[in-house]
């Protein structure tokens, strides 16, 4: 049940290099739950990986282990291509609620990750226009959080994310309080960016069709003590849009994650 | 991927014409409240002045036990001279509380928050403060403190601070916990976590506590007073009115009570205008509701 199951190796996937790799973590936390139970994962250059698993499974706690927010028990998280020691990751977090500042009109809100380096609004402001053009939402630079919808606010966090030109992104769940319409547009404006400027995007998720549609890999967790239990590659072609959602590949690798994800759940208790 | 947004103004300009009965109604319902809302005040208040007038008439109540309306606005512009130096007395220990409030409320509250440490050793101090009653704590230190006035702004100022010491503390406290990590994750400093998320974040709380005290600084002024009970060039709306019930001097009373009552209207009104304006664009409680 611990065995983990690598069920299709990728050629180019494996000879990029890894940009962050997780060694043997380990979380307990003070109330004794173990949320992460020796965990290896190399996240490679460029890759779409996304974290599938019950809740419960750790997920989150390992997101939150990357960034450096919470320390590991045991184990240790490396960055093979930065200099040892450097304090400050080039990396960007996108939360499951927008968490923008309601004080501040969406230029600020996207402007502070720079303001935060001590760049002026002067210096600042092509780099935060090209964000928000991003999520095309330049038109609203001057507005505040509370005159958007909840699809728009989302985009100004991930224009918030896009700022810095982070080498990696991590998101944790980021669609999961939006309707569905919503989150297929921004699945595939994300998708969209992601083909464009290539970073590395880990993504917490507890949907599957959401992951399929996305990733190049999945990697299936299960929860007490967290754990990954299934390792899948998702060798379908990008750029993918409608068709790849209806097509019959796509309810094949479905089906394939959903059983892996269900013998997750089996193998640890009930949730 | 080129769906474009129109601006929001554009739906609500264009008014649907042909309105059912029951719209109409309730537009109609809404101008009649909105009139309403600031005639009725007024009717009622004017209404009161004339009952009041017409009950010393009826019943032949004498001035020097409760003077009709009008003697008291005649009072009022007569003694203008002395009731105006008082007043100046007043506000100028009422504003320097609130000031002084303000000040070290905003300033403690941000101590607090920098160190619980700090938080746990002093705030037991501002509870025993807030809990005493003033009026018991004024003798002492009207007697402690040489100068007059400055006893007075003590004892203001006691009354004042802790409301806005305990909102503010709340409202730094109570920054979203994502974005606190992502200060943190992009490396903010204590001062700029303070500056861009701790103190904005706590605004609405804060200006709630100087609403507050902005009422409590003049109680404050008006007990320290009475209090201190001095007469003379230091002498404020509380001593005149002192004074007025030794002499049964009732419509001089009464005309300090009213400037007293105008003074609490106006420091509510101002600081609730500065509430609105600074929390008008953002904040939950000034935005206007739909129905």
């Amino acid at each position: 049940m611990t065995a983990m199951t690598q069920t299709q190796p990728r050629e180019n996937a494996l000879s990029s290099p890894a940009i962050v790799s997780l060694k043997g973590i380990s979380k307990t936390f003070s109330n004794g739950t173990v949320a992460l139970h020796d965990l290896s994962l190399d996240i490679r250059q460029g890759e779409f990986v996304s974290l599938l698993g019950p809740s419960g499974c750790g997920k989150s706690t390992a997101l939150r282990i990357i960034t450096g927010l919470t320390g590991p028990t045991s184990g240790r998280v490396d960055w093979p291509q930065e200099a040892a020691r450097q304090a400050e990751h080039d990396l960007s977090f996108v939360f499951q609620e927008p968490a923008l500042m309601p004080w501040a009109t969406v230029f600020e809100n996207v402007w502070l990750p720079l303001r935060l380096k001590g760049i002026s609004r002067k210096q600042a402001r092509e780099r935060v226009m090209d964000a928000l053009d991003m999520v095309q939402l330049t038109q609203f630079s001057g507005s505040y959080p509370r005159e958007l919808s909840g699809g728009m606010k989302m985009r100004v966090s991930i224009a918030r994310a896009l700022v810095t030109k982070p080498k990696v992104l991590l998101m944790d769940e980021p669609f999961a309080a939006l309707d569905e319409i919503t989150r297929f547009k921004l699945n595939n404006d994300l998708l969209h960016l992601w083909e464009t400027f290539g970073w590395t995007v880990v993504f917490v998720t507890h949907s599957v069709f959401e992951s399929v549609y996305l990733s190049d890999r999945i990697v299936v967790m299960a929860a007490r003590p967290g754990r990954i239990v299934h390792d899948i590659a998702i060798d379908a072609p990008y750029p993918r849009g409608e068709e790849f959602r209806t097509s019959p590949v796509y309810s094949g690798f479905c089906r394939t994650v959903s059983e892996a994800l269900h013998g997750a759940m089996a193998s640890g208790d009930h949730l | 991927m080129t769906v474009s947004y129109a601006p929001k103004a554009a739906l609500t300009e264009q008014t649907p014409v042909p309105l059912d009965a029951e719209e109409m109604k309730r537009a109609r319902a809404a101008r009649v409240e909105s009139v309403g809302r600031r005639v009725i005040p007024v009717a009622i208040l004017a209404l009161s002045l004339v009952l009041w007038d017409r009950l010393c008439v009826w019943n032949e109540i004498p001035h020097y036990i409760l003077p009709r309306p009008g003697l008291v606005f005649e009072t009022l512009l007569a003694d203008w001279q002395i009731l105006f130096v008082a007043l100046l007395n007043t506000l100028k220990i009422t504003f320097g509380a609130l000031f002084l409030a303000t000040a070290g409320g905003l300033g403690l509250s941000v101590l607090f928050t920098q160190s619980k440490w700090i938080e746990i050793s002093f705030f037991p101090f501002a509870v025993i403060l807030q809990v005493t009653p003033i009026i018991a704590v004024a003798p002492l230190i009207l007697i402690y403190v040489d100068s007059i006035a400055a006893g007075l702004l003590i004892c203001a100022w006691i009354v004042a601070f802790f409301p806005i010491l305990s909102n503010t503390t709340l409202g730094l406290n109570s920054a979203d916990h994502n974005l606190q990590n992502l200060f943190r994750m992009y490396g903010a400093s204590r001062w700029q976590t303070l500056r861009y998320l701790r103190l904005p974040a706590s605004m609405p709380y804060f200006l709630g506590g100087v609403k507050i005290a902005g009422g409590l600084s003049l109680i404050g002024a008006i007990v320290a007073e009475f209090v201190a009970g001095t007469a003379g060039s230091g002498s404020g709306l509380a001593n005149q009115i002192l004074e007025a019930s030794y002499r049964l001097n009732m419509p001089r009373m009464f005309a300090a009570l009213i400037l007293i009552s105008v003074t609490g209207i106006l420091i509510f009104l101002a600081t609730t205008l500065l509430s609105h304006l600074l929390l008008r664009k953002w904040h939950e409680s000034a935005l206007k509701k739909e129905a």
